[in-house]
């Protein structure tokens, strides 16, 4: 191996990077070379005194900091987020699509008319508006709740103010 | 058994927000000690080293594993550092030659150096400081490139391939930057060295 080489190798062999086989070929170099003995020496020298180098504890409070930088980020969404409503409007939604569903299936209802052969239910417990008072009678009718019947003649009056 | 970093990352990824502060437990220490000896300024370093943590913590959502997770890591420091450098470099030359001496205390603040501080062994505390001194200021004194690789080389135990990623070097330039780098310390610490090497 040349002295050139060994500029690849040598550090590798002080760290005891270098496989068996290149190592080998390193020591036999060294054996044969005193400048690269040496120099293997002097890196060897290096590197521990590299190991002399105190260690800094990061302040106490970088955790913190990072934590913090960490919480003020922006939260990113996915694209599809964005169409995602809160759980009020989604359950309003809900309601409506509910209700548009069941009167859907409802269907259009026809109206129903009475033929003419449809029994009129005699003496039923009809809640009949009959004594209303006419509407030029309005200021005494309020007082006089018998004059008012025989005053109408088909017994259903037009007064917006029916007196029961 | 202990979560690998790509599982913590891959879980920070899903949403987990605990396994990213065990990535920060397990890396702010490198990751502060490398910087600092990046950029000479421990509130610097602090600041690039929140600033790591950050771009690690915005890509999680795109993080793929095709490679070591402390690669990445050093790959985005080593950027942060090396634009850090190249941007102050011109300020540290407006420093005044009159400046007070300092000297980087164990907590790693930089104090000025009193001689008459009280110490038990104040001759023996000097020397060591003087020795810790020639060592820092060696390492200052390489360029860049040199020196991040012999950071990450010596105190990060990166192998030769991660070194290479980070860097962007193919590993034989990385191995001649580490050579030349070498060659350059043992010279400025040749006292040292030759006290070492007996």
């Amino acid at each position: 191996m040349s002295c050139s080489r060994m500029e690849t190798k040598i550090l590798a062999y002080v760290d005891g990077r270098l496989k068996d086989s290149e190592r080998l070929d390193v020591e036999k170099h060294l054996a044969s070379c005193a400048a690269c003995k040496v120099r293997a020496t002097e890196f060897r020298a290096v590197n521990s005194l590299l190991d002399e180098l105190p260690q800094i504890e990061p302040s106490p409070a970088f955790d913190l900091r990072v934590h913090a930088l960490v919480a003020a980020e922006p939260v990113k969404r996915a694209w599809w987020s964005s169409l995602m409503l809160s759980p009020r409007v989604a359950f309003a939604a809900a309601m409506l699509l509910l209700a548009t569903a069941w009167i859907g299936t409802r269907g259009p209802e026809a109206p129903v008319i009475a033929g003419p052969d449809a029994a009129v239910v005699e003496n039923a417990d009809y809640d009949v508006i009959s004594n209303f008072a006419p509407l030029s009678d309005l200021s005494q009718a309020s007082d006089d709740d018998d004059d008012s019947d025989t005053s109408s003649g088909n017994g259903v009056g037009t007064s917006a103010t029916p007196t029961m | 058994m202990a979560r690998s970093d790509v599982q913590l990352m891959l879980d920070v990824k899903a949403g987990d927000e605990t396994s990213f502060a065990l990535l920060l437990q397990r890396y702010r220490r490198p990751l502060v000690n490398f910087l600092y000896r990046m950029v000479r300024n421990r509130e610097q370093a602090e600041d690039l080293a929140q600033e790591v943590f950050l771009r690690v913590y915005r890509a999680r959502e795109e993080y793929v594993p095709s490679a070591k997770f402390t690669t990445w890591l050093f790959r985005i420091a080593t950027n942060l550092a090396l634009n850090s450098v190249r941007d102050t470099r011109y300020q540290r030359l407006e420093v005044s030659l009159d400046a007070p001496v300092t000297v980087d205390a164990e907590d790693g603040e930089e104090k000025v150096l009193d001689v008459a501080e009280k110490h038990p062994n104040i001759e023996q505390h000097l020397v060591d400081e003087t020795r810790v001194q020639m060592i820092k200021h060696a390492i200052d004194k390489l360029p860049e490139k040199q020196r991040a690789a012999v950071l990450l080389h010596k105190y990060q135990e990166l192998d030769y391939g991660e070194i290479s990623k980070i860097l962007q070097c193919s590993e034989s330039a990385l191995k001649s930057l580490l050579f030349r780098a070498y060659e350059s310390l043992r010279v400025e610490l040749a006292p040292l060295v030759a006290r070492q090497a007996r």
